[in-house]
């Protein structure tokens, strides 16, 4: 094993003259839980695009485990084990949940291709994609189409094609965006349940969440790394008091 | 969030299986498509032009209706099957009807896998724009090609030959529409493995939603190349049967008219659903030939009448909205 599961060297992306994403040294090592902090505008959506491929930074490295994946396209990221969820639901509203994910797995175990043969003859990948779903509770609801399911059960489902590809990196994006707050702390007991095999990193607003939930806390602002440690760390940081913490609470409770 | 209930009843695959049985309704679709022959001996002639155009539409609901790629020039995969089969009878003197078909297959595949390569960069109405050009391009090269292709005014000299040495192509349509059923049954056979398939689940999440397929370590290009060329092959084959059995080739089949038409009928009939390019094309055509009939200079004006009233009446076409009126009957007690 190596040290880190996830790395960037010297990230750098700007959009004109908004730098979105200044010399970002990043090293998460494997089984982690990282938040990923910030105020809007900081650049953390803008980080996971530049980590999975969806958008080339001008100049840096970014390495899963060993390997540089600066160069590859995000679906080979995804392959070998780089994986996202998105901050707004982007599912496919007319496949049911159990169909959306027995996608995600055909395509982690490479039988997407095959059109000669039906579906159904492919029961250990639909039973795989069942079990994902039952342990997000969505078992019951499983032949629904995605689009009638609750707003809760999508963002569910968000992970549940996550999972499908086997990640060995879980970047996701604020994925309790939306979910009020006591649904939200299930979604999050969810997240804390997952292997610990995988390295997760969430974006996350609601500073309670971050403070129960992740063992280390990443500061974004202005597209720069401001500080990273422990949230006791990050919780007594002046900086991080002064830019976002003081801010929020000085807007929450004037 | 709370979980609704302990269980699912059924395994999630037997679940599935149970929803791609043969419905009562396929059957009884399949069985209607042999009354021509008892019901209208007359109409055979018109019976085998709607299975030829139905298998052309099936061939672009692969790639319209479950896989979302928009075409305005699938008519040049047409075109490139009636000539190849047609030349081969033509100017080779082999008018070996099956080996036309298998010849206009490899062409119209070939075309169809060179240009797959640009219609999987683009989506939408660059789609529009691309696949009209490649339409254009074609016809306008076929016209100038007039020392192979007979120009504009078509390919002459085609003579097709009995299927398997036996069964005559005959002035009444017997032969020619039991010829274009057999081929669209035996293709729509393969179009419904194709759609039940994993590679139909993943042209549908493609369909769904495009940009959430990298996400989940999807190919989408290599998904939308094989599929082009799936449908180029099966709109190659229908072009590949018309000539064989009206004997004739000309610009038309490749023609930018032949290319909206068949769209026209696949959303009369309903995108998605394996059989609205089916139903489309009896629907247009039995329509087209009856206000011509009635009203021979006018009869484009009750077909566009006959377009607005089902589109506005059924905006997911004949069988979305039959679905609906299911679906409707079966939510009341």
């Amino acid at each position: 094993m190596s040290e880190s599961a996830l790395a960037t060297r010297g990230v750098n992306k700007s959009f004109g003259s908004l730098i979105v994403a200044a010399d970002v040294e990043l090293t998460l090592p494997p089984g982690v839980r990282y938040a990923l902090i910030g105020p809007n505008g900081a650049g953390k959506t803008t980080l996971i695009n530049l980590m999975t491929g969806m958008l080339a930074p001008d100049s840096g490295r970014i390495f899963l485990g060993d390997d540089d994946i600066t160069a590859l396209p995000p679906e080979e990221r995804v392959r070998r084990g780089l994986v996202r969820t998105f901050q707004i639901n982007t599912l496919f509203p007319h496949l049911t949940a159990l169909e959306s994910v027995t996608l995600a797995v055909c395509e982690r175990r490479k039988v997407a291709r095959t059109w000669w043969r039906q579906l159904t003859a492919y029961g250990d990948e639909i039973d795989e994609a069942y079990d994902i779903l039952a342990k997000l509770t969505l078992g019951p609801v499983c032949h629904r189409l995605t689009r009638e399911l609750a707003y809760g059960q999508q963002r569910l489902l968000e992970i549940a094609l996550a999972l499908a590809a086997k990640p060995k990196v879980l970047l996701l994006d604020e994925p309790a965006a939306g979910v009020p707050r006591e649904e939200s702390r299930e979604l999050f007991a969810a997240i804390a349940g997952l292997s610990r095999d995988i390295t997760v990193l969430f974006i996350e607003h609601d500073m309670d969440l971050v403070f129960r939930f992740a063992s280390r806390v990443i500061v974004m602002v202005g597209g720069r790394v401001l500080v990273e440690g422990t949230p006791a760390e990050i919780a007594a940081d002046p900086q991080v008091r002064a830019v976002y913490l003081g801010k929020a609470r000085h807007g929450a409770a004037p | 969030m709370a979980s609704e209930s302990i269980a699912a009843p059924v395994r999630p695959v037997q679940y599935l299986q149970a929803q791609l049985r043969w419905q009562w309704g396929e059957i009884a679709f399949w069985l209607a498509t042999l009354l021509p022959f008892v019901v209208a001996p007359s109409y055979l002639v018109l019976a085998s032009q709607i299975a030829i155009t139905a298998l052309f539409a099936l061939s672009l609901d692969l790639i319209l209706g479950f896989s979302g790629i928009v075409s305005l020039g699938h008519a040049a995969y047409f075109g490139v099957g009636a000539y190849t089969a047609g030349l081969i009878s033509a100017k080779l003197g082999f008018g070996e009807p099956l080996t036309g078909l298998l010849a206009a297959a490899v062409a119209a595949g070939i075309f169809g896998y060179l240009t797959s390569f640009i219609i999987a960069r683009f989506r939408h109405l660059a789609l529009i724009m691309i696949t009209l050009g490649i339409g254009l391009v074609l016809q306008e090269a076929f016209n100038t090609a007039g020392f192979i292709t007979g120009g504009f005014d078509g390919l002459q000299g085609i003579h097709t030959w009995p299927i398997f040495g036996k069964f005559h192509f005959d002035l009444y349509g017997y032969t020619a529409y039991a010829y274009s059923l057999a081929a669209l049954f035996v293709i729509f056979l393969v179009a419904r493995r194709i759609i039940h398939s994993p590679f139909g689940l993943a042209l549908r999440g493609i369909r769904e939603n495009n940009s959430r397929m990298p996400a989940i370590g999807a190919p989408t290009r290599t998904h939308i190349r094989t599929i082009y060329t799936i449908a180029a092959i099966i709109a190659g084959v229908a072009g590949a049967i018309l000539a064989e059995t009206t004997e004739t080739v000309s610009l038309e089949a490749l023609g930018f008219q032949r290319s909206a038409d068949v769209l026209v009928m696949l959303i009369l009939g309903g995108t998605g659903r394996l059989y609205g390019g089916l139903i489309g094309a009896a629907v247009y055509m039995v329509a087209r030939d009856q206000f011509s009939g009635l009203n021979p200079q006018y009869w484009y004006f009750w077909i566009g009448l006959l377009l607005i009233a089902v589109v506005m009446a059924l905006p997911n076409g004949i069988l979305g909205g039959l679905a609906h009126f299911a679906r409707r009957m079966q939510a009341k007690p």
